[in-house]
C-alpha cells in the first residue's frame, strides 16, 4: 500500500484529500488508480504532474517501481531554464 | 525504462580531460552559423509592430496603406492566427502574447506584422499600419497590482488555491503553499526572530543573439523553420499547435546559440515569421532587435518577498516563513510557485511554511530564467539567516552547517531528500583560503548558499559508425554550454576510441526522435545517459560482426580498448578486431553499424551551491567592485571540467548583474525606460575579477558516470552573495536589488 501526498492543487480534485492510500507497485499503476478514483485528476495527471518517490523526482519514468514504504509526492511538474 | 542508469565507478581515461571543444574553431572564425546567418532563396523580410501602450483596448486595425505600399507581400493581424488552442489556457497565452488579440498587454506587444521584401518597405508598411487604440489604466509593479484599486488586467482570472474562491477578479492569479510543521510553535520557541520585505527587479537573460528565425511554409502543408532556440523538438511542438500543422511536416533546425539561459525555451515571433511565411507563399526572415528583446521577450519576474525566521541563542532555526509575490506578466505562470518550493531548500526545518502569489502585470509575459525563481527566493532567504547569524553572534557559515539539510531531512517543498550536497559544500567553504583573507578599507565579505531542482527528461540519440571507423553522434538537445564536447568525450570513452574521431552533430527533427529541450541543467544529464545506451548497443552489434567474421559465438567475444576480443584461452590465436577493422567489413557482416536509444533520463538528482564574495564600495558614489568570488559546487561527476567551471562562472557572472546593476526601468506611462545594453548595465569582463570554482563530485546514484546538471545552481546564490557582503561593507542591511549606486548612496545617506 502506498500513501500517496497531493500537492495542495490537486487537493480540491480528490474530494479534498491531502493523501490518499493506493495499492501501486509502479509509478504507472498508481496513478492509474487515483484516475480511477478520482477522474478530476485525470487532466493534471496528463501534463502537470511529477512523482517523488523517496526524494527522487520522476517526470517521465512512469514504470518506475515504488518500494514498500515508499514516501511519494505528487508534485507539479517544474519549468527549468 | 530498459537502461539501467545505475552509477558504476569505474576509471575513465577521457571523462574529465579537457580537449578543445569541437565547435570551437566554427565559433572564432565566424563560420558557425546562428539565427540570421541563414537565408533561402526569395525570402522576404518580417516585421513586427509593437504597442506603444502598457494596457489598451484593440479597437480597430486598417492595413490597407500597409498593404499598399510596393514590395510589401503580407500584412498580418491576430485574425491571421486564429485560436486553435481548444481552451488550453497555456497555449492561448502563448498565441496572444504573439500576436495581440483584443488588448495589448504591455510596452512593446506584438500587435500586427508586415513581410516585404526589402527592410526599407517592411519599415514603411508598419509605419502605415493604422491602430486605434482605447487606453486603459496600467500597473507595473508587483505590490501595486496585488492592491484593491489596482486596474485588473483579465477579468476571467479569479485568484486559484484559495477556498472559499474568490467573487471578484483580481491580478494575483493563483496561491500555492508549501511546508510542514507549526511555525507559530516554531516562532514562540525563538530567541531571536528576523523579519523583513526584500524586493527584487525584473531582469533579461541578456543572451548575445537576439531571436531570429527563417520560416518556409510550402502550399501542400509542410514547413521548415530554421531557428536560434533552446529546444527545437518543442518549438515544432507549439508551432505546430498554434497554426494547426501536422507536427511531422513542421520540419525545425536549430542553429548555433549565442545564450539562451532559459529564454529560448519559449516561442516570440516563430510563429508569427510562420504565419506571414503562409500568407505571403514565401520564405521569412525574422530577426528582432536588441529594443525587442528587451520590450516583449521573457525577462524574469520583479519580486516582493517577506521572510521571517525565527531561532534559539544557539543559533538553531526553530521556525521560518516566506510570503512570495512575483510578477507574472500578463499572464499566469509557475514562477511564485517555483519560488515557494526552493525558498527554504537549503534547511533542515521543524517548522516552515512559504506562500507564493502569481501576481499579474503589464510587463512582457515572463519566461525561464537559470534556475527560474530561486535566485529571487534565496536573496531574501539567505539574506534574512546572515542577519540571523550576526544577531546570534554566529559566524555565517557555521550557522548554516548547523541547519543544513541532509539525507533524510524533510525539505520545505515535500519530499524527503536523499544523499544531497548542501553540507560538503558549506564545509569546503569553511575550509577555503577565501574565508579567512583579510578585507581592505570600504570592502566586505558576503556568503550565501542556492538550490535549484535538476530534471532529466525524453532523449533520443543516434550513433553511427562509419565506414573508417570514425563516428557521428547526432544528438537533439541544442548545444548551449559545449555539451557536444562532453558528449564526445562520453561517447569516445565508451567505445573506447579518440575523442577526435567523433563528431557530434545537433540533428533536426525530421531525423531524430523526439528530445525534451536543453533545460533544468538536463543536456549533458540526459543526452550523456542516452549517448553511453547508444554506446553500448553499437558495441553490443560490433561483437556479433567480429564473432561472425571468426566464427564463433558472440558470447565468447567482449569489447575493450576499442577493439573485439575473443575471450578465454581456446582463442588465444585470435587477435584483437579494431572498430577500424569491424567497421571497414560491416557490408558483408549486416550492413552499416549503429547504435541508437531512446530514454527517459529521470533521476537527475538536486543540486546545491555555496558562494563567497569580497566587494569594495565608494562611499563617495556607492560604485561597488566585485574583488573576489568562489563558486563551489557538486557536479557529481566533471565530464568536462573548464566546461563545468564555465557554467559555475557564467552564472555567478549573470547574479552578479542581477545583484548590482540589471533592472527593468518603467516610466510612469508603462513604458520601458532602458531597452538597450547602454543603459541596462550588465557585467563585463572588465566589470568581474576571476571567478574561482571549486568542483566537488559526489557521485549521482542515478547516472552510469555519476554527472549531475550543473548549468543553473549557480545562478542562484549570488544576490544574497552581494548584497551580504555589501551589507557588510556599508554597515546598513541592503534589501533591495539590485543593490546599484543610488540605493546604495541612499542607504547610507539614512544611516547618517
Amino acid at each position: 500500500m502506498v500513501e500517496v501526498t497531493l500537492w495542495g492543487g490537486l487537493v480540491p480534485l480528490a474530494d479534498n484529500q491531502k493523501t490518499i492510500a493506493v495499492e501501486a507497485t509502479t509509478i504507472r499503476e498508481l496513478l492509474r488508480k487515483l484516475e480511477e478514483k478520482y477522474p478530476g485528476l485525470r487532466e493534471p495527471i496528463k501534463n502537470q504532474v511529477a512523482v517523488a518517490v523517496d526524494g527522487v523526482i520522476y517526470r517521465n519514468d512512469w514504470s518506475q517501481a515504488i518500494p514498500d514504504g515508499a514516501e511519494v509526492l505528487l508534485m507539479r511538474r517544474l519549468a527549468g531554464g | 525504462m530498459s537502461f539501467d542508469s545505475t552509477y558504476r565507478e569505474d576509471d575513465r581515461k577521457l571523462v574529465g580531460t579537457r580537449p578543445v571543444r569541437p565547435d570551437g574553431v566554427d565559433k572564432v572564425t565566424g563560420r558557425a552559423r546562428y539565427g540570421a546567418d541563414f537565408n533561402m532563396p526569395g525570402q522576404l523580410v518580417g516585421r513586427i509592430l509593437r504597442s506603444p501602450h502598457a494596457h489598451a483596448r484593440i479597437v480597430s486595425i486598417n492595413t490597407a496603406a500597409a498593404e499598399a505600399v510596393k514590395g510589401v507581400k503580407a500584412v498580418l493581424t491576430a485574425a491571421d492566427l486564429p485560436d486553435l488552442t481548444d481552451g488550453n489556457q497555456e497555449t492561448y497565452a502563448i498565441l496572444d502574447n504573439c500576436m495581440a488579440r483584443a488588448k495589448a498587454m504591455y510596452d512593446g506587444h506584438a500587435v500586427a506584422a508586415v513581410a516585404a521584401i526589402d527592410e526599407a518597405s517592411a519599415r514603411k508598411a508598419l509605419k502605415l499600419i493604422e491602430i486605434e487604440y482605447e487606453v486603459l489604466p496600467h500597473v507595473v509593479d508587483v505590490d501595486a497590482a496585488t492592491r484593491l484599486d489596482a486596474p485588473v488586467l483579465n477579468e476571467s482570472i479569479f485568484t486559484s488555491g484559495v477556498e472559499p474562491a474568490p467573487e471578484k477578479p483580481s491580478n494575483v492569479a493563483a496561491r500555492s503553499e508549501f511546508g510542514h510543521g507549526d511555525v507559530d510553535a516554531g516562532f514562540a520557541q525563538a530567541d531571536i526572530i528576523i523579519e523583513r520585505n526584500y524586493k527584487t527587479e525584473q531582469t533579461h537573460q541578456g543572451y548575445i543573439e537576439p531571436h531570429a528565425c527563417v520560416a518556409n511554409c510550402n502550399s501542400d502543408g509542410t514547413a521548415d523553420l530554421w531557428v536560434c532556440t533552446q529546444g527545437h523538438f518543442v518549438f515544432r511542438q507549439n508551432c505546430a499547435d498554434l497554426l494547426g500543422l501536422d507536427v511531422s511536416k513542421l520540419r525545425v533546425t536549430s542553429s548555433e546559440i549565442g545564450g539562451g539561459f532559459g529564454g529560448k525555451t519559449h516561442v516570440w515571433a516563430e510563429p508569427v515569421a510562420l504565419a506571414l511565411s503562409r500568407k505571403a507563399g514565401r520564405p521569412v526572415k525574422l530577426v528582432m532587435s536588441r529594443e525587442e528583446v528587451f520590450r516583449a521577450s521573457g525577462p524574469t519576474s520583479a519580486t516582493s518577498i517577506d521572510v521571517k525566521i525565527g531561532a534559539r541563542k544557539d543559533g538553531k532555526i526553530t521556525a521560518a516563513q516566506a510570503t512570495l509575490r512575483y510578477s507574472n506578466g500578463p499572464y499566469p505562470g509557475p514562477w511564485a510557485e517555483l519560488g515557494a518550493m526552493t525558498s527554504f531548500a537549503c534547511y533542515d526545518l521543524e517548522n516552515v511554511r512559504t506562500i507564493g502569489f502569481e501576481v499579474l502585470v503589464n510587463r512582457p509575459k515572463v519566461a525561464a530564467y537559470r534556475a527560474p525563481s530561486a535566485p529571487m527566493a534565496a536573496f531574501a532567504v539567505e539574506s534574512a539567516v546572515d542577519e540571523l547569524a550576526q544577531e546570534v553572534g554566529m559566524d555565517a557559515v557555521a550557522l548554516r552547517i548547523m541547519n543544513a539539510a541532509s539525507e533524510g531531512s524533510k525539505s520545505s517543498y515535500g519530499p524527503v531528500y536523499g544523499p544531497i550536497g548542501i553540507g560538503p559544500t558549506l564545509e569546503a567553504a569553511q575550509t577555503h583560503p577565501h574565508l579567512s583573507a583579510p578585507l581592505g578599507k570600504n570592502q566586505g565579505r558576503g556568503m550565501a548558499c542556492g538550490f535549484w531542482f535538476n530534471f532529466g527528461g525524453q532523449t533520443c540519440t543516434d550513433l553511427n559508425i562509419s565506414a573508417d571507423g570514425t563516428v557521428t553522434l547526432a544528438v537533439g538537445t541544442v548545444d548551449v554550454g559545449g555539451s557536444r564536447a562532453s558528449l564526445s568525450l562520453i561517447a569516445a570513452e565508451e567505445l573506447g576510441i579518440p575523442y577526435e574521431d567523433i563528431k557530434a552533430v545537433v540533428a533536426d527533427t525530421a531525423t531524430l526522435g523526439y528530445n525534451d529541450m536543453t533545460d533544468g541543467s538536463r543536456g549533458t544529464f540526459s543526452t550523456s545517459m542516452a549517448t553511453i545506451s547508444a554506446a553500448r548497443n553499437a558495441k553490443k552489434t560490433l561483437c556479433e560482426r567480429a564473432a561472425l567474421s571468426w566464427d564463433i559465438p558472440v558470447e565468447d567475444v567482449y569489447w575493450e580498448d576499442g577493439h573485439a576480443k575473443a575471450s578465454g584461452p581456446k582463442y588465444g590465436n585470435l587477435q584483437p578486431v579494431s572498430i577500424k577493422e569491424i567497421a571497414a567489413e560491416a557490408g558483408n557482416t549486416g550492413g552499416p553499424i549503429a547504435g541508437h536509444s531512446e530514454l527517459v533520463a529521470d533521476g537527475a538528482g538536486v543540486s546545491f551551491a555555496t558562494h563567497i564574495c569580497d566587494v569594495e564600495v565608494d562611499p563617495e558614489t556607492g560604485a561597488t567592485s566585485v574583488i573576489r568570488y568562489t563558486v563551489i559546487q557538486d557536479a557529481g561527476k566533471a565530464v568536462h571540467p573548464a566546461y563545468v567551471e564555465g557554467q559555475y562562472q557564467g552564472g555567478a557572472a549573470q547574479g552578479i548583474g542581477w545583484a548590482l546593476n540589471e533592472e527593468y526601468v518603467y516610466g510612469a506611462d508603462g513604458r520601458l525606460q532602458n531597452p538597450g545594453f547602454l543603459d541596462y548595465r550588465i557585467p563585463v569582463c572588465s566589470d568581474l575579477p576571476m571567478i574561482d570554482t571549486q568542483i566537488l563530485e559526489i557521485p549521482n546514484p542515478n547516472h552510469p558516470y555519476g554527472v549531475r546538471g550543473v548549468g543553473e545552481t549557480s545562478i542562484v546564490p549570488p544576490l544574497a552573495a552581494v548584497a551580504n557582503a555589501v551589507s557588510n561593507a556599508v554597515g546598513v542591511r541592503m534589501s533591495h536589488v539590485p543593490v546599484s549606486p543610488p540605493r546604495i548612496l541612499a542607504a547610507l545617506n539614512d544611516k547618517a
